[in-house]
């Protein structure tokens, strides 16, 4: 491909309106989709391959199923684990964009989590619209803090920022270990590292409780789909969104055209841990209500394939998320009523990744799905 | 001439290099502070390291050292070293300042641990040999990777293979049978590795991080589903560490290098092997070519696709070997996600090694190093919390590539997809 159609492409990726084409629909909604089946289909395999029986099988997906979108407390239970899986995802989603590929959103989720928590149980007297802002508000700044160090670390040394994420999330740990167990975070009475309980004024409140108590979706439902919009408007409509994308489409093409490549990638890393840490805010004041060990429950890993499912689209994310929170649930389910492992989840979700990140794998796989590629598609 | 002496001066405020000699010697010198202010301080008594045990043949006195005032001197180094980073900058000084004074700064440590007290400073070698073996092995199937224009973070997914396949099969066929098996599993890794990332040209990063996500996911349904029933699938001999005549007896480093099991010694091999392959023989110069400039290798007849699969399966098939370590060197069970993050380790080792074998034995020792100090540490019952101690080799491997990652020269198409015409 000779330098200028590249550029052409460049110019075209980068002006390019959210609305898809057609070729970007077949990209967009096929290609998933047949991921998924294929996905399913290993995981059947896998299945037979460990000696469980076909009607298990047929048991276990139909749980799955069921325990995702089968009932309302389903739903329900969909949409709270959709929720911070979705919030870091856009954060994801943000750094990848710029061409950061963050991996350090389970630290910035440990990190913002445990600030939201602080907060929530401090301060007691306050009004809720007053103190469930600032816990989120705490989260938020907590997770963007801890995510400009591997930000800043890149733009002043050069550190791959895949490392020194990795190692933010191993050290985020520890500090939640130490913390935790400080007299004054510590709940009283307990020799095990758990923190106090947010006051009421701080938590999420529930939505759907006037129906049946026991549906967890909360409101931080609302605080996720403000965030797509305002990952979508960022993302397309302003200036520094424009930066981003540009910077994470060609850095030396960015900088040369006067765009500040570091405060760029600061920027992109602060906006994405502020996201993440929003996650674990939402998992705190939402779900939880205090903070573990352990707390974080691998949400910022599952992030990572939400954000490349929804190939980095917020609305992309938000589909991508959803769909991983009916996963988890259902596997929940699968276990309970099939006896087979959640941890067969993990593999279909991998195995989603492959199919969507390598279009080409699909299109040999169904080689009579898809029209020929026009370009060469390596993007 | 003085011009241009000025001219290079001018040019030379502002690069990249210059502001991260700054930053290290920012680092040197708050290092320095912090151990004149600590780790000398309020110190009395001498520190006893013993360097053999009674039954050795040839017994070494034991090393004591005074703590405080051998403490005050290393502060004193450091706040030097960080003075003239921080003031000259430093071209090629900024890597070696900031790895002598981190190891400095991790013998004031040792020093005010162990002030008043006694600890064996040859039990920990050898632990630290020990624990460096993935780390070594994750770095040389990193840098073979590399090498040929592949970036491979899943060296954790192929480490967690090989540790998983190494516990399954020798359960079943023994300890050797397992080796092998694991062995085997990193190269089919390796192999899908180059599959997806070669032939169906997916991001190599993201290639990585799915594998990792599939071998984790693989691994752990397996363990809960057939292995908390069968426990007799997840029982596997452990290789036992066998001495070398008359080596092994060398004190200090006699018990660290020459009385251990086949990982050590098979790393140690892998070490001098991979050095001869890449840079002695012509398949290393091809293959170190595919990863400069595949475009020009296939000019020149050398078949980019081939070449790719080939070092990556190797590569694969190393990190398989390093992860049966976990299992049939140490444990002999396999647990969820027993590798815990050490495959990204091996990937700073490898950084930090410069994409040179012995250069990654040396950074796998010091991560194994840190990693086995914060073992023994917790027996000195020293005022820091554990959690910290723990967080130390995680903030090493930051500093170190924050530190020395810019100065290091990657090949040139690594994470490309090459498209042959």
């Amino acid at each position: 491909m000779s330098a200028k159609a590249s550029n052409d492409n460049l110019t075209q990726n980068l002006l390019q309106r959210a609305a898809p084409s057609r070729a970007e629909f077949e990209d967009l909604v096929i290609v998933p989709i047949f991921a998924v089946i294929v996905a399913l289909a290993v995981g059947a395999l896998v299945m037979l391959a460990t000696a469980v029986d076909l009607p298990t099988i047929g048991r276990s997906y139909i749980a799955l199923l069921q325990g995702s979108v089968g009932s309302l407390n389903a739903l329900s239970e969909t949409l709270t684990a959709a929720a911070p899986l979705v919030l870091a995802g856009l954060g994801l989603a943000l750094g990848f964009r710029a061409g950061l590929f963050n991996i350090g959103a389970e630290g910035q989720i440990v990190i913002g989590g445990l600030a939201a928590v602080i907060v929530g149980f401090s301060f007691a007297g306050l009004p809720w619209f007053v103190h469930l802002p600032l816990a989120l508000i705490a989260g938020a700044l907590a997770g963007a803090l801890y995510a400009s160090i591997a930000g800043w670390l890149r733009a002043a040394t050069g550190a791959h920022e895949v490392i020194s994420t990795i190692m933010l999330n191993l050290i985020s740990y520890r500090i939640l270990d130490y913390v935790l167990r400080q007299p004054f975070i510590q709940r009283e009475g307990r020799a095990d590292p758990i923190s106090r309980s947010v006051l009421d004024s701080a938590e999420l409140p529930q939505l759907l409780a006037w129906i049946d108590p026991n549906l967890r979706v909360h409101a931080g439902i609302l605080v996720v789909i403000a965030a797509v919009v305002v990952v979508h408007w960022i993302l397309f409509r302003t200036k520094i969104g424009f930066e981003f994308r540009a910077s994470g489409k060609n850095l030396d093409a960015a900088r040369y055209a006067g765009m500040r490549a570091s405060f760029t990638i600061v920027a992109a890393m602060a906006s994405a841990g502020a996201l993440a840490g929003l996650a674990g805010a939402n998992q705190v004041l939402g779900v939880l209500d205090r903070a573990s060990p352990g707390f974080s429950a691998g949400i910022g890993f599952d992030a990572i394939s939400v954000a490349l499912l929804g190939r980095s689209h917020p609305v992309g994310v938000l589909f991508a998320g959803l769909l991983f929170g009916a996963l988890k649930t259902g596997g929940r389910q699968m276990q309970v009523d099939a006896g087979v492992s959640v941890d067969l989840i993990g593999i279909i979700q991998a195995l989603i990744i492959v199919f969507i990140a390598a279009p080409l794998l699909v299109r040999a796989i169904f080689p009579w799905g898809f029209r020929k590629p026009q370009t060469e598609p390596n993007e | 001439m003085v011009a241009v002496q000025n001219i290079s001066r001018q040019t030379k405020i502002g690069t990249p290099a210059d502001r991260r000699a700054r930053i290290a010697g920012i680092v040197l010198i708050g290092l320095a502070l912090f151990v004149a202010g600590v780790f000398s301080a309020a110190v009395t008594g001498d520190a006893t390291f013993r360097l053999s045990r009674p039954t050795d043949v040839w017994a070494v006195p034991n090393l004591v050292i005074p703590a405080a005032p051998f403490n005050y001197i290393v502060a004193a180094i450091l706040a030097f070293l960080g003075a003239r980073q921080f003031l000259r900058g430093g071209g090629k000084w900024t890597t070696l300042s900031l790895g002598i004074g981190l190891a400095l700064a991790v013998c004031a440590f040792l020093v005010w641990a162990t002030a008043g007290k006694a600890f064996s400073l040859s039990g920990m070698l050898q632990a630290t040999m020990v624990r460096a073996v993935p780390l070594v092995l994750g770095a040389i199937t990193g840098m073979m990777c590399e090498r040929v224009g592949v970036v491979n973070i899943a060296i954790e997914g192929m480490l967690l293979a090989g540790a998983f396949t190494g516990a399954l099969i020798g359960s079943v066929l023994g300890g050797v049978g397992g080796l092998i098996a694991a062995i085997g599993i990193g190269g089919l890794f390796g192999l899908i590795l180059a599959a997806l990332v070669v032939t169906y040209r997916m991001d190599q990063i993201i290639a990585g991080v799915v594998i990792n996500l599939f071998v984790l996911g693989l691994t752990s349904y397996v363990s809960s589903q057939v292995f908390a029933e069968h426990r007799f699938l997840n029982n596997a001999p452990v290789f036992r560490a066998f001495k070398i005549p008359v080596l092994g007896d060398i004190p200090v480093i006699g018990p660290m290098f020459f009385n251990q099991n086949i990982f050590v010694y098979g790393s140690l091999v892998m070490v001098v092997v991979a050095t001869y392959y890449l840079f002695y023989t012509r398949m290393g110069l091809r293959a170190r070519s595919v990863g400069e400039h595949p475009r020009a290798a296939d000019t020149l007849g050398i078949n980019v696709y081939r070449t790719r699969y080939i070092n990556v399966t190797a590569a694969g098939m190393i990190a398989g070997f390093g992860g049966a370590w976990f299992t049939l060197g140490s444990v002999g069970r396999f647990d969820e996600n027993m590798t815990g993050g050490r495959g990204f380790i091996a990937l700073a080792a490898m950084l930090f090694g410069r994409y040179h074998p012995v250069g990654a034995l040396m950074a796998a020792l010091v991560f194994g190093f840190a990693d086995s100090m914060q073992q023994k540490l917790a027996l000195l019952r020293t005022p820091i919390p554990s959690e910290f101690l723990a967080m130390a080799p995680y903030i090493a491997t930051i500093i170190v590539v924050a530190g020395v990652v810019g100065r290091t020269r990657t090949p040139a198409a690594g994470g490309k997809a090459y498209i042959k015409e």
